[in-house]
């Protein structure tokens, strides 16, 4: 009989690599936040440490694998998706968890991760959106909203942002939603779903960063505003905000540049996934190769 | 449904085959069974062959990525399912993969990278052979390294060499680079294939450190090597890497040179320390040498036959490939230096191994440069000419 754990100390007991404790996170980081909610799910679908690999690029976000009690790879800028991918693929035992951040999927890594979700890897990629390159002191990323300010923005940015789950959607994910650090309990249905995912599952967080970047001076006004100004997607959604139905993707996007956050699970639908696919082609060709001899 | 073997694939045992056709063929002998790359000529037909044959085989798998930093990328996480693993590509690609390479020289990750040399810089002349990324191999990648390096020089030789590379790799947890090129890949030749049975395998040393006493990164506790045991994902260990400097816990050290230097400098004494293992060249018509012709790859065809051409004539001159490239035979290059009067150096590029032999022959010899560039290969009567120079 497997005990399982539930308490936060025994979840910190059980997960957390103590010795390495504590984070390099500043004050106010919504990281361990996620972090919870990614230990909740794994713990409420107890999926085996052994069996666990979390797989990260470079930056805030990508530091977590370093504490998490399971396989870990802190890769290179971007490039994490396209690691998972090798390590998925030849042992699909495995639970990969991917953990990056904006400026690693949406400006270096970008292309990795529309290809994963195009060729259907069955990893979970959590994305913890911060809006800004945080860990070298708040440049603009392809998710700072125009207008805003960073180091390399002084005169406010000028280009349109991406929302990172409406483009893993038009990629093709076979899960996507988005929620900020204050949907907690949307946050751990959504990553348990996406864990449970035979395919792509894209999640991306929304989270604070009161020291690089400074839309807020502290992390109560952030959650404040992601709870006063998020607007769910769908109007199926079990969540805490106001439900509201756009009638098209424009209405969403104008919503989004008068600083509505956009929020819910944006897809969960089936479609085969690479491995799947592969060891149907393995048939195929062990077939033809055998007709031919 | 019976195990297709790669006997079975391989067949005919004798055939008429490129220095491509024997990369991908000794990577299979070799157990390959993870193979990530993208189209770029003249390296593509391993590509070709690879996702016909891979899939084939128990847990093969064969995947075309969306660039060379993502093939890279891809064969270092599948070699930590205990996969041997490989990529091949030519100078563009090289030169992407370089990042991921000195992440697998920071996480010590076995993996073979190909690298079918064509003229450069940029695209360069893409269906045309040259020597321009020796240099690149070794230091291509940002820091302080240590990568093996090994260069056939014939279709038959390209196949036992890659089955070498796989054995470095493992041994040595490190990635090693199999340099060819543009006239090797695409020349026909004879090539004998042997039966799977008859090739040495030398594997990575597993974790045999109990739980409690393990570290990812511990050297010198069960064995004496400066190899660590390699975990493999999926089971106890709980193996965290990084590309960050970290100490034998496998935990970022950013801050402690104590900790870089004893890491860093343990990634060069484990090649280093086993020079012999590794380094390997051809030596003919030494024994009274007072003039040595050196080259490598493509460029030793020619360089043999001028050297067989001068001996004709009288001239008392040696014949010295290399086939390990790094790490460089310097002693060896020493050595040799004490009785020869000068060295020809044959390359297709403008001087790169020249200046290893210029180092370390230290004013023994005169050192003669044979350089030629822009897509063909020396002849011999160009090499004859430097040889007689005086």
């Amino acid at each position: 009989m497997i005990k399982i754990a539930n308490s936060t100390k025994d979840l910190r007991e059980k997960y957390l690599r103590k010795d390495l404790l504590p984070t390099i996170f500043c004050p106010g980081c919504g990281n361990g936040q996620v972090l919870n909610y990614v230990i909740r799910a794994i713990d409420a679908l107890n999926i085996s440490q052994d069996n666990l690999v979390f797989v990260s690029g470079i930056g805030c976000s990508s530091r977590l694998p370093a504490y998490l009690e399971a396989y870990g790879v802190h890769t290179t800028h971007g490039r994490a998706i396209a690691y998972a991918t090798g390590i998925k693929l030849t042992n699909p035992e495995l639970t990969v968890i991917v953990f990056t951040g904006d400026g690693d999927i949406s400006a270096i890594g970008l292309n990795h991760f529309l290809q994963a979700i195009r060729r259907n890897i069955s990893i979970t990629v959590i994305c913890i959106n911060n809006e800004n390159y945080g860990m070298t002191g708040g440049q603009v990323s392809p998710t700072t909203p125009m207008g805003h300010f960073s180091t390399t923005t002084p005169y406010q940015n000028i280009e349109h942002s991406f929302n990172l789950s409406f483009l893993a959607k038009a990629a093709g994910a076979s899960y996507v939603a988005r929620w900020t650090t204050a949907h907690s309990l949307q946050a751990i249905k959504s990553i348990k779903k996406g864990l449970q995912k035979q395919g792509l599952a894209f999640i991306e967080m929304l989270s604070p960063c009161p020291v690089s970047k400074k839309t807020f001076k502290n992390t109560t006004e952030y959650l404040q505003y992601y709870l006063n100004e998020s607007i769910s997607y769908s109007p199926n959604q079990n969540n805490n905000t106001s439900a509201h139905v756009f009638k098209d993707l424009h209405e969403c996007f104008t919503a989004q540049y008068e600083g509505k956050i956009i929020v819910g699970e944006i897809i969960d639908k089936e479609k085969p996934n690479y491995h799947q696919l592969y060891e149907d082609l393995r048939v195929r060709a062990r077939n033809e190769f055998r007709k031919n001899k | 449904m019976s195990i297709i073997t790669v006997d079975e694939i391989l067949e005919p045992k004798l055939q008429f085959a490129t220095g491509n056709d024997a990369i991908a063929y000794g990577a299979l002998l070799a157990n390959c069974r993870f193979f990530a790359g993208y189209p770029i000529t003249p390296a593509t037909e391993i590509l070709e062959l690879m996702a016909r044959y891979l899939p084939l085989l128990d847990g093969g798998y064969c995947l075309q990525m969306e660039d060379e930093i993502a093939s890279m990328a891809a064969i270092i996480g599948a070699s930590w399912n205990n996969y041997r693993t490989m990529t091949a590509t030519s100078g563009p690609g090289f030169s992407l993969m370089q990042e991921n390479i000195g992440y697998a020289c920071m996480t010590e990750t076995p993996c073979v990278i190909v690298n079918v040399q064509r003229s450069g810089p940029s695209t360069g002349q893409p269906t045309k052979p040259a020597q321009g990324d020796v240099m690149e191999a070794r230091w291509g990648t940002h820091g302080d390294h240590y990568v093996i390096v090994l260069y056939p020089n014939s279709v038959q030789e390209s196949l036992w060499i890659t089955i070498r590379a796989f054995n470095l790799a493992d041994k040595y947890r490190v990635p090693v680079i199999l340099l060819s090129d543009a006239a090797l890949a695409h020349t026909r030749e004879k090539l004998t294939i042997p039966l799977q049975n008859n090739i040495d395998i030398i594997n990575r040393m597993p974790v045999t450190i109990e739980k409690s006493k393990y570290h990812p990164f511990r050297t010198g506790f069960i064995h004496p090597s400066k190899v660590p045991e390699m975990d493999i994902f999926g089971q106890k260990y709980h193996t965290y890497l990084t590309g960050l400097t970290h100490d034998w816990k496998a935990y970022p050290a950013t801050d402690s040179a104590k900790v870089h230097e004893q890491l860093v400098r343990r990634f060069y004494e484990k090649i280093v320390d086993n020079h012999s293992d590794i380094v390997s060249m051809e030596l003919k018509y030494m024994d009274d040498a007072d003039i040595v012709v050196v080259s490598y790859g493509i460029a030793s065809r020619p360089a043999l036959a001028a050297v067989e051409r001068a001996r004709a004539e009288g001239y008392k001159v040696g014949y010295l490939r290399l086939i390990t490239l790094w790490p460089f035979p310097h002693d060896e290059i020493y050595e040799i230096s004490l009785d020869t009067k000068k060295f020809v150096v044959v390359e297709m590029n403008l001087g790169q191994i020249y200046h290893k032999i210029v180092e370390h022959s230290r004013g023994n010899s005169e050192v003669i440069k044979c350089f030629k560039i822009g897509g063909e290969l020396h002849t011999p009567k160009e090499i004859l000419k430097k040889i007689k120079s005086r």
